[in-house]
């Protein structure tokens, strides 16, 4: 087993709110990746077999929604908007500074594990645009020279 | 003047605490209906008030309600389900509004549950809303505590078990029947209407899915008035509207103002008008998926019925400003990569036409583009229109698209023009 | 759990008999076995049909079709892809976009989608309108963007439905330049091929193989143009009924990976309508050949069987026909090989120097090649090639159906039983088509609800959204854990004896004049009582069972809850089924009960073992024939004795014979003993006459010529000039075949003067195909016995439903070509369902209640066996097919976790199963405690009397039992 029995209980408790099971699938989802970082093979398997569903099933849904990670990611993810607002005001701009910065393109991790950037739609602060969330965290009127404070110069190359 | 929704927000940005809630009269709204009206006098009321829908679409929200089986044969189990998915592009309101007053929105929650007896409701949530999600937790935890949710809410027999559910993303899951199917746990995929949630929605049974700041109007609504409620606004449309603006201004930013403000209004006085050195070229009054309106639509004012006169939509009333030193194009094509790549992949033109649609796009700002793209861009506007897809995505995408060649057809020709700088006027 | 998620909300199911799937009642169902032509679309069951106006011309349609039906009900063309008759409407692919106006005045109209709008009286539409034609083509543009150009080399190139609505729509010219999206392909197992690129993402593959067969293995992933159709991970497509997805794909992501072996275009095939010879269940197929060897099987639709779907193992299980241990030539024991002419002159001369022949027949042989050898031997020398204790159950099954007052009901009837009990069967292994269909009635529940919010049955996802779980009952009781168990309200695991005494319970609950049932278990007594509730309440109840167990007990508890339903319901004939093992069963069992037959009722003690006389027309009777020397010589037709009684009992009857004959298509034990080895043709190659277990006598043909020096058995057998001839012998001279001279018409029969060819118009390269061996085209060979020909010259439609060898209309070159056949879209054929019902259409007044059987005494350390059945393993032909052996099981003895602790015993552990056959343990979860479970008809595994013999597990070192 991956999951911890903390894990196993929450995600039993949740699934028992819904009429079956399987509704409980992307709570389920959340519970895991916020113990393991990201969503593995074994991991689906565990949590489709503790929602009484077929690893297929469970993947659908995994797959389907973006916050839901299924490949390795670093302990901190670097969500930029990339939507309209903050495109407008920079967002390209802090991009290529960050994958600079990091040395990693999108969809990447750093070499020590901490930072893996995504894009990501619309964060719903477009009046302190450019946007962008560094794990839980959201930072607000992002330039690079913010960046550098933000990060100092950790993951740099 | 009366601003209702954000009388509580506080400088700091923190949210209200109950007390601070309750101190303004909250909760009186919800007393008030518990204490005074049957389920069937609530819906009427909110008819009354002429109160329509702030996610987008403007549907009035006392006719929704009224669609759902009521009284003795009426099924058990029915929900509320609160829509707090804000993800179109441009959108900002709910999440002030979540974490500025969380109660707020609680309180209308459970005014709606009352109004169609659904004995548990839920709040679908952004999941990068964490700040908003941690106050939320936190607000309902204290109205629980407070019998003002849970069993028996102030003794008046009625129970609401209030959930929060976190999403996983996906810009479709805004889309009420596809909001259902993520919240059974299911792919994000909407369903057809007929038939409609009132019928069968969530888990089959009777449902009701609101806007957040549809509901935070509620308990203005019920402490103070339908008249009152009528007077705050402008126009037709009642009650005030949360507008908001983004792009090159001065002070971008969010403001309840009366329903029928003009946009030039809230551009000018409020937002304090364009940076220096950029004009004001055209903008989106309602989020991303809104047709573009021009300056000399400033003086319209943003409700829903002037707006769509004009040609757009007052969508979710925040303001994306298109100034003269960005281009066009390369703004509908970031659009059209977020409506791309948010599709669900169910139906046909969606999924495969909004790619070709930025296909399009980058190979014309790339210099590829051939007179006939043009054509082929104005017919995928009409393939994709209303009717022909399955839900409202692909139609949103395309209202840019189609305003955008309709009123900036230069800057798309421009790029036709061979060796010329990229981007024309905009390098 | 499920009551919480629909609860009582809604009332009970308010379907009534009109309302079926297909809206048709069982009624006009059995009316339609007769060949009659159906009624068009106008009758609709509403009384007065409603009238739709469609590009200015007044259409009646059937009232709850949406227009789609309706509009290729009518005949007329629209394209489409999402939508499947047995599945409904989603609205996904947007193809099927036709104009409604509101009213007479109304102009432009507004574009809707066909499949999901209902038909309304005086509804205005137009098909051809400009706007609805240009967004059609508009749609099949976008679904073309990343659809490969790669037709000439895919398989499905030529019977391509993506093909054939990109020419219906005119999407002719391309514009668009980008690139095409791509996928990585997965290994499905041995019978299909997977192609994403070809994917244009009509959700059919998922909505069919998970919601329609309950599959769980295939879904789709990912979103917006990324999606992804395929398994979680590489692997074989675990659902029984994979093999559809080549023909419910609308293009070629799922193909034959059997036929991709030997490939041909659909137009090259030479093809005939045929039936399908791997169980009881009659499945239409129709067989494809090309250069001499069998290519592939596809599904034949028929409206009251099989549908639009086959299993897998009667799609994937041809391959035996060209298979390795095919016989080709005759040989003789001294002798080897013979010629043609020889073989001719030994049979003659075995058969005029034999003191007496006995002839030993076969329940996967044609009633022709059957009565063949009967009229050969005399009726009194001619037995069934059935193992006894298998032969008891048929003969029981036969006089329930003969006595008692059952409906034998068909697939498609099953589909709309709102309460159904399955005793003592598995039938997903020994029926698999039945499964699927009442995977199908479970779900009336939920079309209750949906008719409850006026929710159409065919918007499909909206049903089931409304749904959710709810299910109607369904039991299954049955030594083994069971793939429907899943859709199932109750299951109970036990041994045969124990299962027929619950379901004697039932019936006495039901009706309590039927004998009650002692000593029964508190929780078997709890059941009994709530399915007899469930079954009693039902509307259209269906009780499912079967000689799958192997016991007559569990046959006649199912005839006694028939009788005790009808009992309680006026009269009114149970539907029932009862799974029978091989194509002609029944056909062989209803040759042997001809003249009167004994109350099905338990035999007088003594009798039913083989000690006392045995029973007329059994092997039993067969080898004592020859043990007392009445005969010296045993003429076996297409029959491996082996698979049927015990080795001893074979090889004293075979040493004991001074002659023996065997005709069969492939090698097997009994053929390598023969002294005189007759090569036989295989279904593909002859025609002939099969009755499936509904009772439905149905004709197949043959596809091809015989292989190498094959003939039709019943023309080594005898001296019929054609087969009619020998039809109409054998409808003269057994009263219960009198009708089956009608199941097709003869050969003499013509349209417009012409034979019905088995070749496709476009069929090529005729001239050339054998110019290797001889310049000259040679002439095609003439069929003297059908009104087919072996060419691409003749009638070119208004072929009758029985001899229509493949499914084309102009314009429609898939598949999906049958909605032209049919009377509505997803419907009857036009002309009736082939087939002729011999028996089972109300049965017998009754009942005389049968007594249930005692509790037999618990055995202290040994266990029954009962017999496990592999929907791969347990036939025999489709075990030649490689794919098909590929997917069974290796030999195992299974027992439940709890009786192989208790008799220490692990997986894989080695026991004796009989002397010097030793097996590996397999531990089964869920198999009933006391027994153990033996595949069924596994090769290399001896047969075994299984009912007979309790079992003692005996160790290595233990000694012998």
């Amino acid at each position: 087993m991956i999951l911890t029995p903390d894990e196993i209980r929450t995600i039993r408790q949740e699934a028992g709110h819904f009429p079956h099971p399987s509704a409980a699938a992307i709570e389920a989802l959340n519970i895991a990746q916020e113990g393991h970082g990201w969503i593995s093979d074994e991991l689906l398997k565990e949590i489709a077999e503790l929602l009484g569903m077929s690893p297929a099933d469970l993947d659908s849904v995994a797959t389907f929604y973006n916050l839901i990670y299924r490949r390795p990611v670093g302990r901190r993810v670097i969500h930029y908007c990339n939507s309209v607002s903050c495109w407008m005001l920079g967002a390209e701009d802090n991009c290529r500074h960050l994958s600079e910065k990091l040395g990693i393109g999108l969809g990447e991790t750093t070499g020590d594990g901490e930072y893996t950037l995504l894009p990501i739609v619309c964060l719903g602060a477009c009046d302190r645009a450019p946007v962008l969330m560094i794990g839980e965290e959201t930072h607000f009127n992002v330039d690079p020279a913010k960046l550098d404070d933000i990060l100092g110069d950790s993951g740099a190359p | 003047m009366d601003k209702p929704l954000t009388r509580n927000f506080k400088p700091d940005g923190s949210a209200a605490t109950l007390a601070e809630y309750r101190a303004g009269g909250g909760y009186e709204g919800l007393k008030k209906v518990l204490a005074e009206l049957a389920p069937p006098e609530v819906q009427q009321r909110v008819k009354d008030s002429g109160l329509r829908g702030r996610g987008g679409a403007g549907f009035p929200t006392g006719l929704k309600w009224s669609f759902v089986p009521m009284g003795e044969d009426a099924p058990k189990a029915k929900y509320l389900v609160v829509n707090g998915d804000e993800m179109e592009p441009g959108a900002f309101k709910d999440r002030l509004l979540l974490e500025g007053d969380p109660h707020q929105l609680i309180e209308g929650v459970a005014i709606g549950a009352y109004a169609i007896q659904a004995p548990i409701a839920y709040i679908f949530l952004r999941g990068e809303y964490r700040l908003a999600a941690e106050r939320l937790r936190r607000a309902i935890a204290e109205a629980e505590e407070h019998k003002l949710l849970g069993e028996n809410i102030l003794g008046s027999g009625f129970s609401l078990d209030l959930r929060l559910h976190t999403s996983a993303g996906r810009y479709i899951c805004g889309e009420e029947t596809a909001l259902l199917n993520s919240l059974e746990g299911k792919r994000a995929n909407p369903r057809a209407k007929p038939p409609f949630p009132q019928v069968s929605g969530l888990f089959g049974k009777p449902t009701i899915v609101n806007n957040v700041e549809t509901l935070c109007n509620l308990p203005h609504i019920f402490r103070n008035g339908v008249d009152w409620y009528q007077s705050l606004s402008r126009t037709g449309d009642p009650g005030t509207k949360i507008y908001g603006v983004s792009g090159r201004v001065k002070r971008p930013g969010a403001w309840e103002l009366p329903m029928g403000t003009t946009a030039r209004e809230i551009i000018e006085e409020h937002a304090g008008g364009m940076r220096e050195g950029f004009r004001l070229k055209g903008y989106l009054p309602g989020g991303a998926s809104t047709d573009f309106l021009l300056p000399e639509h400033l003086d319209i004012p943003m409700d829903f019925g002037s707006i769509g006169k004009a040609g757009s939509r007052l969508g979710t009333g925040t303001l994306i400003l298109l100034d003269d030193k960005t281009c066009p194009v390369r703004m509908v094509l970031n659009l059209e990569q977020f409506f791309a790549q948010e599709s669900c992949g169910w139906c046909t033109p969606c999924r495969d036409g909004l790619p070709w649609t930025v296909g399009l796009l980058e190979g014309l700002i790339e210099g590829q583009g051939r007179p006939e793209d043009l054509e082929t861009l104005e017919r995928l506007c009409g393939l994709l229109g209303p009717g022909n897809t399955f839900c409202a995505l692909a139609p949103g995408a395309m209202e840019p698209l189609q305003s955008a060649l309709k009123y900036f057809r230069a800057d798309f020709e421009r790029y036709l023009q061979p060796k010329k700088v990229s981007g024309g006027a905009y390098a | 759990m499920p009551d919480k998620i629909v609860g009582n909300d809604f009332g009970p199911p308010k379907a009534g008999p009109e309302d079926g799937l297909q809206g048709r009642s069982p009624h006009k169902i059995v009316g339609n076995d007769f060949g009659q032509p159906k009624a068009g679309p106008q009758d609709g069951l509403q009384g007065r049909s409603p009238h739709i106006e469609i590009d200015g011309k007044s259409y009646p349609v059937k009232a709850g079709d949406n227009l789609l039906q309706a509009i290729l009900s009518l005949g007329l063309d629209l394209p489409y892809f999402c939508w499947h008759p047995a599945m409904g409407s989603v609205g996904a692919c947007r193809q099927c976009g036709v104009i409604q106006f509101k009213d007479a005045e109304d102009d432009p109209g507004r574009l809707v989608m066909a499949c999901m709008t209902p038909v309304t009286e005086g509804m205005r539409i137009s098909l051809q309108g400009e706007n609805a034609r240009n967004f059609r083509a508009g749609i099949l543009e976008l679904l073309m963007t990343n659809h490969p150009h790669d037709c000439p080399v895919c398989e499905e190139g030529g019977e391509c439905h993506l093909q054939d609505m990109t020419v219906m729509t005119g999407h002719t010219f391309r514009q668009y330049r980008g690139l095409k999206r791509t996928h990585r392909n997965q290994n499905l197992g041995p019978f299909i091929n997977h192609e994403m690129n070809r994917c244009i993402a009509c959700y059919r593959c998922v909505r069919y193989y998970q919601d329609y067969c309950g599959g769980e293995d295939l879904q789709v992933f990912a979103a917006h143009h990324h999606v992804y159709f395929g398994r979680h991970e590489d692997g074989a497509l675990e659902n029984e009924f994979s093999g559809n997805l080549v023909e419910v794909c609308p293009t070629g992501v799922f193909t034959d990976k059997t036929f991709s072996r030997h490939y041909s275009r659909k137009w090259d095939l030479q093809t005939a309508p045929s039936i399908c010879v791997h169980c009881g269940i009659g499945c239409n197929t129709s067989p494809g050949e090309r250069y001499g060897s069998l290519r592939r099987i596809v599904n034949r639709y028929h409206g009251e069987i099989n549908g639009y779907f086959l299993c897998d193992r009667g799609r994937f299980g041809y391959g035996f026909v060209n298979g390795p241990a095919r016989i080709h030539q005759a040989r003789s024991a001294e002798e080897g090989l013979l010629d043609a002419e020889t073989t001719a002159a030994r049979f003659a001369a075995a058969i005029r120097d034999a003191k007496g022949i006995v002839g030993i027949g076969s329940p996967r042989a044609s009633l022709e090649a059957n009565f063949a050898l009967r009229e050969l031997v005399g009726a009194e020398r001619f037995h069934a090639g059935i193992g006894d204790t298998e032969h008891g159950c048929l003969r029981t099954l036969l006089g329930i159906v003969r006595d008692f007052p059952v409906h034998l009901s068909s697939l498609c009837e099953a589909e709309q039983a709102d309460a159904v009990l399955v005793l003592g069967e598995d039938l997903t292994q020994t029926a698999p088509r039945l499964a699927l269909a009442l995977r199908q009635a479970v779900r009336q529940r939920a079309l209750a609800i949906a008719e409850g919010l006026g929710i159409p049955r065919w918007q499909d996802a909206a049903v089931r959204e409304a749904a959710q779980a709810e299910k109607s009952p369904l039991f299954v009781a049955s030594p083994a854990p069971t793939r429907l168990d899943e859709v199932a309200a109750r299951t109970c695991r036990a041994g045969p004896e124990a299962i027929a005494r619950l379901g004697f319970a039932v019936a006495h609950r039901i009706c309590p004049e039927a004998p009650a049932v002692a000593g029964l278990l508190p929780e078997h007594e709890a059941l009994a009582a709530e399915i007899a509730e469930a079954l009693a309440g039902a509307e259209r109840p269906l009780i499912v069972s079967g000689a799958g167990c192997l016991s007559e007990d569990v046959l006649r508890a199912a005839g006694q809850i028939a009788a005790a339903l009808a009992a309680k319901r006026q009269g009114q004939p149970t539907g029932a089924h009862f799974a029978v093992p091989e194509c002609n069963s029944l056909g062989l069992a209803l040759m042997g009960m001809e003249g009167d037959f004994p109350h099905p009722g338990p035999l007088p003690v003594g009798e039913g073992e083989l000690a006392a006389a045995p029973i007329p027309f059994s092997l039993a009777a067969a080898v004592q024939a020859i043990e007392r020397g009445e005969a010296d010589t045993l003429v076996i037709l297409e029959n491996d004795l082996y698979r049927r009684a015990d080795r001893a009992t074979i090889d004293a009857l075979l040493d004991r014979a001074r002659q023996v004959i065997v005709i069969d298509h492939t090698l097997h034990q009994t053929a390598e003993r023969a002294h005189l080895a007759l090569p036989a043709a295989s279904f593909a190659e002859t025609e002939g006459t099969l009755v499936n277990s509904e009772g439905r006598a149905q004709r197949f043909f043959a596809a091809m010529q015989p292989i190498g020096d094959s003939r039709d058995a019943w023309r080594w057998l005898g001296h019929w000039p054609h087969l009619d001839d020998l039809i109409r012998a054998l409808a003269e001279s057994l009263p219960v075949f009198r009708e089956i001279t009608g199941c097709a018409p003869g050969a003499a029969f013509r349209v417009a003067g012409q034979k019905i060819p088995r070749q496709p118009h476009r069929y090529s390269g005729r001239t050339a195909m054998l110019a290797d061996v001889r310049i000259h085209e040679p002439k095609q060979p003439e069929d003297t016995d059908s009104a087919l020909a072996f060419s691409m010259e003749g009638a070119p439609e208004n072929h009758p439903p029985a001899l229509n060898p493949f499914m084309w209309a102009p314009g429609w070159n898939s598949n999906q070509s049958v909605g032209k056949f049919q009377d509505e879209a997803g419907g009857h054929l036009r002309g009736g369902d082939p087939g002729i019902r011999l028996i089972g259409d109300g049965g017998g007044t009754g009942p005389q209640w049968f007594a249930p059987p005692e509790a037999g005494a618990a055995l202290s350390d040994a266990l029954r066996l009962v017999p496990i059945h592999h929907i791969f393993g347990s036939d025999e032909t489709s075990m030649h097919s490689a794919a098909v052996a590929e997917r069974a099981p290796h030999p195992y003895l299974a027992l439940s976790p709890e009786d192989a602790t208790r008799l220490g015993l692990t997986e894989g552990s080695e026991v004796e199963l009989l002397v010097d056959v030793w097996l590996p343990v397999k531990l089964l979860p869920g198999l009933a405690a006391g027994v153990a479970g033996v595949p069924a008809g596994l090769p290399g595994l001896p047969f075994l009397e299984i009912a007979s013999r309790p079992w003692t597990p005996n160790k290595p070192g233990d000694e012998a039992p």
